[in-house]
Order: C-alpha cells, then structure tokens, then sequence
C-alpha cells in the first residue's frame, strides 16, 4: 500500500464520454418513443447497453484500483464526503415530490373545496366539488377508484424494508469483526429483502391497477400515489443492485475491517431508502 | 501494491496526452477547467446571436422579421442557454482552474467525475438545441417552463426535459466535486478561514447546487408525467394546480440566481485588493453575508410570484424576507468599497470589470429592492422592467464578474500577457453599450411595456430602438473580446509569476503558465 | 407619513422624472386614475427616491476614492482590512430603512387585498389569446379581441406602418365597461394557460389561473378609457391581447347595460331559419379570421407539429359529425378550445361549413345553426 501522500489522479478516463453517450442514447430515445417514434425503442435499448457497459466498465476500474490499494485515507475521505453529499441531493429530489404532496393536500384541494382564499374559487368554477383527501379532483380524473390501504401488502413491506436495515447493520458488525460469514450471509439477507420489496411492491400496482383503478392518471391522488412510490420503488431497486455487487465482492474476499467504503456507501444508500419509506407510508398510505 | 505505485510516478513525469482524446479523457483540473471555458464562450456566442434575432425582431414596432412563435422560441432558449450554458459552465471553469490551486491541492478530488460533469454539457446542449430542428420547434413556454403553456409545446419539449435533466446532473456532480475539493483537499494549515473568499463564495455555491438542481429535476419530472403520463399535479380539474409547479420552480430558481452571483462576488473580492494593494475589508464578515445570502435566497421564492394570488400573510412573509436580503448584499458592496478607500489604485482591465461590476450589479441591487415591494410588484412584474433588473445583475453582474476574472488569469494560464489597450477598449465598448442596451429598459418597463412580446405598440418605439442598437454594439464589443482572448493564447508578452504588483495568493506562487500538476507536494501556508 | 408620501410626490416633479411631467414619454410609472393605484405610485417613488439617495453615498464615496486614491496620484495604501463599529453601521442603517419602508408597503397590500363589500362583480377570463367579461347577476357576456385594424397591421410582412393605426395593439373589438366610483370585483381566471389582467392606470396586475379564481378590485375615480395587455406568457399571440376598459358615468354606464341587454336578446334567440351555404361561408370567414387563425393560420396551413392545418384535415374533409364535435368541445390537453362556449350556433354553424369549403377544402356540405343547437 503507498504511504506517501499524494493523492491518487488517475491518469486519463474513457467511461465518462462512454456514459455521456449511453445517456443521450437512452434519454433521447425515450424522448423519440414518447413522441411516438418508431426507432426510438431500438435507439433506447442501445443507450441502456451503454450505460450498463460504461457502470461495469467504471466501477471495475474503480474496485481494481481500490484492491490495488491505491487509495489511501484521503481518496477513501473523498469517497465519503462524495457520497453523503449526493444522498443529500436525493433527498431534495424527494423533497420536490413531498412538496408538491403536501401542497396539493394543505392548499390546493382545499382552495378547490373552498377552503379559505378559494372561495370564489369553489363558488364560481367548482361548485359541487367536496375537497375530502384522497381525491382525483373536482373532475374526477380517471373515474372511480379505491384508496390504497396502508394495513395490507404496504405495512408488510414497512417491515421488511426496518428488518433489511438492521440485517445490514447486522452485515457491518460481522464486517468489521472480521467475521466473513455473519458478513456474507447477513447482506445477501438485506440483498433478499430489497428484492421482496419490489416484488411486493409491483404486486400492490397490480392490484391499484386492476382491483382498484387507482392508476397514475386518478387525478392528484393516483399521481403522488405513483409518483412518490414509483421513484422510491426505482431508488430501492438501485439499492439493492448496490447491496448485491457488495454481496459479490464480499464473497470474492474483498473489504476489510478498516477498508470498505463501498460497502458503507451501499448500507448508507440503504438507509436513506428506508427512511424514505417511512415518510412514504406515513404521509401517502397513512393520513 | 507496486503497481499501484508504478502508476503514480508514471503519471507524474507524464504531461498531457496529445491530440483530441486528451480533451476528451483528461482528469486533469486545468485541462477540464478549460473545456469548460471555452464551452462557455461558445454558448455565450450561441445565445447572444438568439439575442441579436431578438432585438433585431424588437427594433421597431409591427413584425418584419419572425414569426410570433419563433420570437418565443428565442427567449426562451437564449435564457437556457445563457444560464445553464453560459454563466454556470464559467463559473465552474473558474473552479476548476482555481480552486485546487488556491487551496494548495493536487487536482480536483473527485477527477474522473470531473471530467463526466463537463462531458455531459456537450450533449445536453445539442439535445436542447437540436428542438429547433424538430416539429413545433424549440420549447416557446419561456425559460421558467411554466405549465400549462409549457405542456402545448410540440415534439422538443421531452427533449427539452430531458436537457435539463442532464444539465442537473452535470451541476450536481460538479458540485460535489467542488465541496469534496474544498473539505479534502486543502495544504496542511490552509484553514478554513484562511481560504480566499473565490473558494467560500463557491463552496457555499456548491451547496445551493445540491439543494436545488435536483429540485428542478422533480419539477420537470411531473411535467413531463403530466403531458404523456396522465398525471395531475399541475390540473385543478384533478385537484392539482398550475400554482404549484411554480412554488417549486422559484424554491430552486431564488437560489438559482443566488448561484449565478455568488461566485462573481468571490472573484470581486479577489481582483479589487490587488489592485488597490490592499487587504480585502471585512474577510470575515463576507464570509457571514455570503452565508446568509444563501440561507436567505431558500425563504424568498415567492417574490416572482407576487401577481398568481398568493393570501395576504404568504405575500407580507415573502416581502419582508426579500427587503432583508439586501442587508448582507449591501454589506458586500460596502466592503468592497472600504477595500479601495484609501487603497493605492491603478486601472487594468480586470479593476475595469470589477468596478463596473460593483457600480451596474448595484443598480440591479436597486431594482431588484424595489421589486421586493410587493404592491410595487403588481405593477413592475412581467414588465421590462423586470428584464432590466436580471440583466444588470446578470449581464453586469455575473458575466461582467468571468471577463474580470478572464483578464484577471489567462496571464496565469496561457503564460501570456493579454493586450492592455484591447482589454481597456473592450471594456468601454462594452459598458457604455450595455447601459444603452439595458438602461431604457427600465423606462420601458415602468411605462407599462409586458416583456415576452416580439411587437410593442408605437410609444415604446424610441427606447427600443436605442435598447437595440446598444444590443448590437454589445455583441460586438464581446465578438472582440473573443477575438483579445484568441491573441492571448497565441502570445504576446510573457508574463511573469507574479503577474500584478498587488496580487497575493497561492496561484500566484507557481509558473505561469502552471505546470500540468499544480501542488505535487503541499505548498507552505503562512 | 402622507407628508412623505406629498414631499416625495413633489420632488419627483421637480426633478422631472414624474409621469405626469413626461406624459407622452411615458418615463415612469403612471399616477393612475384610482386611489391604490396613487398609493402604489407613492410607494414606487418613494423607494426609488431611497434608492437613488443611497446610490449618491455609495456610488459618491466609490468614485471619490477612485479619484484620490489611486497610485498615479501617489497615493500609499493603508493596511487597515476590519472596522466593527462600520460594519455595524452598515447594517443596522439599511435594516431601519428596510422597516420603514415596509410599513406603508404593507398598508398598501392589505388594503388591495380586501375584495369585501363590491358593488358589482365581473368575472374575466383569459383564452388563447382573447378576453372573456361575465357580468355576474347581469345577463352580458361577451369576447374582447384585438382590434382588425391592429390585427391586419401586426401581421408578418404586413407592410402597414403601425404608426398609422390609431391605439396599435393596445385596442379591441369590444371593451371592458364599467362605472365610475363603484367598488367592482374582477374574478380572474383562464381557460387555457395563465394569463395576467393588467391595466397600470388601475395600479396592479393580477394572473389568470386556469381552474382557480383570483380576486382583485378597482374603484376608478375619472371616467375615460384605460389600456394594458396580458402580461404573461400565454403562447404565440401572448403580445396580441390587450385590454380596454371604458369606465363611464352612471347614467351613461345604466345606459350601456339597457343597450346590451337588447342586442343580448337578438343574439341569443335562436336562429330557426335555413340558410344558404354561401351566406354561412361568408361569416365563417370573419369568425375563422378572429378566433382560428391565429394558431391555423389565415390560409389554413397551421403550424407543423404544433397546429394542425385545416387544409386537407382528415377531420374537416372527412365526416361533419366529428368535424362539428371537435370545434365544438375541443381536444383536451391542447392548444384547441371547445368553442362551444365561446360562440353561438350561427358563428359555430358559419365557421364549420366555411372550414369545409374554403381554405383548400371542397367537401361541399354545410351545418346550420338548428343542428348546433340540438347538439349543446
Ligand atoms: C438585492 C438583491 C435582489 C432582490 C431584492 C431581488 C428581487 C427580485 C424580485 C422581487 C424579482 C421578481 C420580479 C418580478 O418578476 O416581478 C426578481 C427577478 C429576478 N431576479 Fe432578482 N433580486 C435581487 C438580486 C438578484 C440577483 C443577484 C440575481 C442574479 C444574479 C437576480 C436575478 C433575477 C432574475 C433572473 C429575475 C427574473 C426571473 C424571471 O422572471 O425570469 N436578482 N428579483
Ligand atoms: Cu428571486
Ligand atoms: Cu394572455
């Protein structure tokens, strides 16, 4: 391992240009297809290709550097302050959507009820409309619907995502006891979980979508419904591909007990999922 | 292990690759601060020639030559590609150049993401601009992208989200990095209040990045759910509401403006006490203003939404929240004076820029006061009035701010001295035809011109004609500065490490130009 | 206060930057014709006055130390870089002048926002790109577009110099009419986009949301006519809505609202008679020209990707039914209305058939204003 104190540069860099590229691929394409185009599906699936390449490509360098032990303790403090800081952006990623959540149930539908400066509003353009949360609104976009209820498959869900998040504290412990095995098989337990939960989780839109027609388009209820769940539901899955590589490379003997950003980064991502989860089930299914 | 090694002295007596793939995989902080530079200029040009369409279409009243729709498509792209284009690329050029050198580092903490945030520009830009080519053409909704209007555009507006989407996660890796950089990799005994405030107003920039990019993302996101994917957030008739979008809109536009200007005041502060060869009046105190600024810009978004029928309290809250954000904001320009107050100072063109920023930014300052009175605001707001007030702070204020900091370092990084008669020129050019461009606006504005429009009924007639005319000697005047900048990085004088008489800072201690890696070994902190 | 407010006035005229000083050059901000809009105008100097004072300080100490302080004249830096009794100066003196000045600013705003007690309410909404005025408890209701006189001028390559059309782009067809002295409640909203009702002599704008009802009030002292324009971006024809409001005396307001009342009758009876293809065509032109054309453009090309052309329509050459459904409920979540609430049967009738039969299209059926009328 280099003692010294010079910083690890690495000397040049070809994934980025390949990501760039896999992610217009991928973004105009998608663009193109919701245009209608009929190429765009091929150009899209192309652009996905790139970027899994590029994520391979990047973050096997990066795990070959690291197990070369090119990185000292100020490369591994980089890694961290990196990685707490691009959590923080996804929780205001999520903040937007929260936002809107709480805007649209303190504000807006009670203003179109009514409610206080709405008034006029409610008197001259929604007169017969009740503001009584959920709602798909005073035109009842997408017709009739349930609400989703908290108590079945989401409060299942609730607690396999707490008990991942103490199978991967259970994971670090083992970790840094230099106990491999606690290791190992704690996390392919968190790994197992994440996995269950979107399971689950694509389950209930089943259900919302055909036992209850609560779909995207059911006015603003249906659009945070999805919206919110949608995105933790993507941000759960990237954790838990994130938990899985960490699986592998534990398995294949790397990490030790002081070196093993990569497998704080995950359980960090992890955490943060979860208590997104619990903003999620106590202000979209709960209240 | 001994690979490991094997790398680094590799790398260390390697100097830049060559040919075009060194641009396009270099991780190393000058070579990346570059690109991002000359992005920039290159979007300043595209944007200023939409610019030029614009007052052209405005120099006189009736349509002669574009359409309606066009003329909205040129607002609306000019200001996208200003913003996200022009003014944030220099500015995160400027880091990158500066700020591991200003604290004494090796590079960039983060290089290869480095390197991914500027890669990404290219190709948002070309998606964003490559609308114009399509059917219904460039987004036309303005670049606040409001809903509903924003929702009718034709086939570029999924291009035009997703552009943005890629321009954030540029912004936020670049911001990390910046944050990462600043809280890692300083010399030994480069204390955090010892860093030259060009490294605060920048540290604390990159914080607002990260709070707020990815709020727009959010933003964008539901409008684009809510034009294919049947989502409500932004239709009362499914009890959502247009109000809302811009609610998030402004929480990450405020800031947004506030990230465009914080770091011109970080350059500000380092170009007037050289040149007046004194101390910067009040280190700490700029520290605590430009912080303040920041927490302040998150509680004062509605000010842009005075007209949409915010209840009284919403308006009275916001009101008072923007009035106090010209306290810190004065302190800053009442700092920079007290620098020159009995300083001992000489006029290069960087002095130029910086003063001319104080003055015109202050103006701006002015405006943007009166803007803050709410009931004032039912009459100023969506005016020219408004266009006035952005584009002192922004024209005048950031862009001036990067040709200051421009003249001010590219001794430093090309090893040449740049023209001093050219730079002066450029420099009276510029600000006696930017206050021509701009400074009738206000009256257009104030006598109760709406902005957006591409044709205006005959009393605006005059102003608009010297507001254009000024426009076109402004684009000129930075045809020119491009054409100085050129010259410069062809030769000249060789200038000395030192550069200017007055100047003090770590940048100054190494070659000029510096070599490929700045501190291979940390430099002494006195 | 009001003592300020007067001494600010004053000097505002003295210094020749006031409005009524430089009507025609329209410099400042106008005085306006009611009482807010006179506090607003109060506000506005004042802060600018403040403005303008602080500027002389600052910009006055800047230039004095660029003149005396600069090497060519010798001078010697000092080394001095803190002063905590300066700093302190410096903020409490702006944060005082911050408070008062947010006291009347704050006056002013709750007194806009008190809508209670109107006389009379009329509820104005925007479209793409015209103006709709509802009397509330009176039976008029009616469309406010630019003038023909502007339109033709404003065109592309119109070659009318826009100097010789009286009012250009600031008048229309049928304006706004209100009385003198009353308290009237304007009820904003929008069917489309958002819109912004402005007129700066009334001293505020307010926006046009659609689906919520924004409330604002004007009491306007002097009869006369008064201009503005939307003031939000609202599409492509956003700089081609303005407004007019005509505010007149009482009795010539009870007047005007006998005389609409009457012509409100002869509009609003029911065409019952046939008639000829050819008359319809010929009013389906004007009313295609006013409340078409601007995204389909006078020949009927519309604009690739955005407004569909008219000429060739699979819809308008293929089956009347689907044509007539169209126009008149629209296509929801675009740019195209359902303009069945904004035109009669006849207008409705006229433009269909016109659409039919002119701009490059020979289908050769006609609609009339009996079968709108059984379809609403
Ligand atoms: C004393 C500090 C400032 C105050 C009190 C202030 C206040 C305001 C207010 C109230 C508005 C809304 C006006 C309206 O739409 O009716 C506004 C608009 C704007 N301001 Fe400022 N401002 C200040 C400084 C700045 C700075 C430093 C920047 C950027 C560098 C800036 C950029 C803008 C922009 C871009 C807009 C227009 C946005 C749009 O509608 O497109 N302002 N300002
Ligand atoms: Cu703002
Ligand atoms: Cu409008």
């Amino acid at each position: 391992m280099s003692t010294d104190n010079t910083y690890y540069v690495p000397h040049s860099a070809k994934w980025p240009i390949v990501g760039s590229i896999g992610m217009t691929l991928l973004l105009g394409g998608f663009a193109g297809q919701l245009n209608g185009s009929s190429m765009a599906d091929n150009i899209m699936l192309v652009g996905l290709l790139v970027t899994i390449y590029m994520l391979f490509g990047w973050f096997g360098d990066v795990i070959e550097e690291s197990e070369s032990g090119a990185y000292n303790k100020a490369e591994d403090a980089s890694f961290r302050i990196g990685m707490v800081w691009f959590i923080f952006s996804e929780v205001m990623f999520f903040a937007a959507f929260f936002g809107a959540l709480y805007y649209i149930r303190v504000f807006s539908v009670p203003w179109l009820g009514g409610a206080d400066s709405g008034a006029a509003t409610h008197e001259f353009l929604w007169n017969s409309y009740e503001a009584i949360w959920p709602t798909n609104g005073p035109e009842a976009i997408g017709g009739e619907y349930q609400k989703m209820s908290a108590w079945g498959l989401p409060s299942i869900n609730t607690l396999i995502l707490l008990t991942s998040g103490v199978t991967v504290t259970v994971a670090h412990w083992g970790l840094v006891a230099n106990k491999r095995k606690q290791l190992i098989w704690a996390l392919a337990a968190t790994v197992a979980l994440g996995f269950i939960f979107v399971v689950l989780q694509a389950v209930e839109y089943g259900h919302g979508y055909h036992d209850l027609n609560l779909t995207m388009g059911s006015g603003v209820y249906g659009s945070t419904f999805y919206m919110l769940t949608g995105f933790h539901g993507f941000h759960v899955t990237v954790g838990a591909i994130m938990l899985a590589v960490v699986l592998v490379r534990s398995i294949k003997g790397h990490f030790t007990a002081e070196h093993h950003f990569a497998f704080e980064a995950a359980a960090w991502y992890w955490h943060f999922v979860d208590v997104v989860w619990l903003g999620l089930f106590i202000f979209v299914y709960w209240l | 292990m001994a690979t490991a090694t094997a790398t680094h002295e590799e790398h260390h007596d390697h100097g830049p690759a060559k040919g075009l793939m060194r641009w396009v995989t270099t991780t190393n902080h000058k070579d990346i601060g570059t690109l991002y530079l000359l992005f920039a200029l290159l979007m300043f040009m595209i944007g200023g020639a939409m610019a030029m369409v614009i007052r052209l279409e405005l120099f006189q009243p009736g349509l002669q030559f574009v359409d309606p729709g066009f003329f909205n498509q040129m607002t609306t792209v000019h200001a996208l590609v200003m913003i996200f284009g022009g003014v944030m690329p220099a500015f995160v050029g400027l880091a990158n150049w500066m700020l591991p050198i200003m604290i004494g580092g090796p590079d960039m903490a983060l290089p290869r993401m480095n390197n991914w945030s500027f890669w990404i520009l290219p190709f948002a830009f070309a998606m964003l601009l490559s609308t114009f080519f399509m059917d219904g053409g460039a987004p036309a909704g303005g670049w606040t992208i409001y809903p509903p209007l924003v929702l009718q555009g034709g086939n570029g507006f999924p291009f035009m989200i997703f552009a943005i989407h890629m321009m954030g996660i540029s912004s936020v890796m670049g911001a990390i990095n910046v944050i990462v950089t600043i809280l890692n990799m300083r010399a030994p005994g480069m204390t955090l209040m010892k860093m030259p405030l060009f490294v605060w107003t920048w540290f604390i920039t990159a914080y607002l990045l990260i709070a707020v990019m990815p709020v727009l993302a959010g933003a964008v996101t539901m409008l684009l759910t809510d034009r294919f994917f049947d989502t409500s957030f932004f239709n009362a008739a499914g009890g959502g509401d247009p109000v809302l979008f811009q609610h998030i809109f402004w929480f990450f536009g405020h800031p947004e403006v506030y990230i465009l200007i914080l770091p011109a005041f970080g350059i500000v502060s380092a170009i007037i006490p050289t040149f007046a060869r004194k101390p910067l009046f009040g280190y700490s105190s700029m520290v605590y203003a430009t912080s303040s600024i920041a927490f302040l810009s998150f509680i004062v978004w509605a000010h842009h939404m005075f007209t949409v029928g915010l209840p009284l309290e919403g308006e009275l809250f916001f009101m008072y929240a923007t009035m106090l954000i010209a306290v810190p904001t004065g302190v800053k320009v009442f700092n920079w004076i007290s620098t020159m107050w009995k300083g001992s100072m000489t006029f290069e063109t960087p002095m130029l820029f910086s003063i001319g920023f104080v003055i015109m930014f202050t103006i701006g300052g002015f405006s943007g006061l009166m803007l803050a009175i709410a009931p004032a605001d039912f009459q100023y707001h969506d005016t020219y009035f408004v266009v006035a007030h952005f584009h002192y702070v922004l024209v005048t204020g950031a862009v001036y701010s990067i040709m200051a900091a421009a003249y001010y370092w590219l001794p430093k990084w090309t090893g040449n001295m740049y023209n001093e008669t050219m730079g002066k020129w450029h420099f009276w050019l510029s600000t006696i035809s930017v206050n021509v461009l701009f400074f009738p606006q206000h009256f257009l504005g104030l006598a109760g011109m709406p902005r957006r429009i591409p044709d205006y009924s005959v009393q605006f007639a005059e102003f608009n004609m010297w507001s254009s005319l000024g426009g076109f000697a402004f684009g000129l005047s930075q045809v020119f500065f491009c054409y100085i900048v050129y010259k410069t990085i062809q030769g000249g004088e060789k200038a000395t490490d030192q550069v200017w008489e007055g100047a003090d800072g770590l940048e100054w201690e190494l070659s000029s130009p510096p070599p490929y890696h700045s501190f291979t070994t940390p430099p002494k902190i006195k | 206060m009001d003592k300020l407010k007067q001494f600010f006035a004053r000097s505002s005229i003295l210094a020749g930057i006031s409005g009524v000083a430089h009507a025609e050059y329209g410099l400042n901000l106008p005085v306006g014709v009611t009482e807010t809009s006179q506090a607003v105008y109060g506000l506005h100097m004042q802060i600018l006055w403040v403005c303008i004072i602080i500027a002389c300080v600052v910009f006055g100490a800047m230039i004095w130390s660029m003149v005396f302080h600069r090497k060519s004249q010798g001078a010697v830096a000092e080394q001095f870089h803190e002063s905590m009794a300066a700093e302190l100066v410096w903020t409490v003196v702006p944060f005082i002048i911050l408070i008062v000045m947010a006291v009347p600013a704050t006056k002013v705003l709750v007194d806009m926002h008190d809508v209670s007690e109107p006389d009379m309410s009329i509820k104005v909404t925007g479209y793409q790109w015209k103006w709709r005025y509802e009397y509330i408890n009176e039976d008029i209701d009616f469309f406010s577009s630019l003038d023909a006189a502007s339109n033709e001028a404003r065109q592309v390559g119109s070659d009318i110099d826009p100097a010789t059309v009286e009012h250009y782009l600031l008048n229309v067809d049928r304006p706004l009419v209100i009385p003198v002295g009353k308290k009237i409640r304007f009820l904003l909203t929008a069917s489309d986009v958002i819109h912004s009702w402005w007129v700066p002599d009334f001293g505020w704008k307010k926006d046009a949301i659609p689906g919520f009802i924004n409330e604002a009030w004007v009491k306007v002292d002097k009869p006369g006519v008064y201009r503005g324009q939307c003031a939000e971006l609202c599409g492509r024809d956003h700089g081609f809505m303005p407004i007019v409001v005509e505010v007149k005396s009482t009795e010539d307001y009870a007047a005007w609202v006998q005389s609409q009342k009457s012509s409100a009758e002869l509009t609003n009876s029911a065409v019952v008679e046939t008639l000829p293809p050819q008359e319809l065509k010929q009013q389906g032109k004007k009313v295609y020209q006013a409340n078409c054309a601007a995204c389909h453009q006078q020949k009927g090309e519309g604009v690739p990707g955005v407004f569909p052309a008219i000429t060739a329509s699979a819809v308008v050459t293929g089956e009347i039914s689907k044509h007539i459904d169209l126009v008149m409920n629209g296509k929801p979540g675009t740019a195209m209305a359902a303009f069945k609430g904004q035109l009669s049967d006849l207008e409705l009738a006229a433009v269909i058939t016109y659409q039919r039969n002119s701009l490059g299209n020979k289908v050769g059926d006609a609609v009339q204003p009996t079968e709108i009328a059984a379809l609403r």
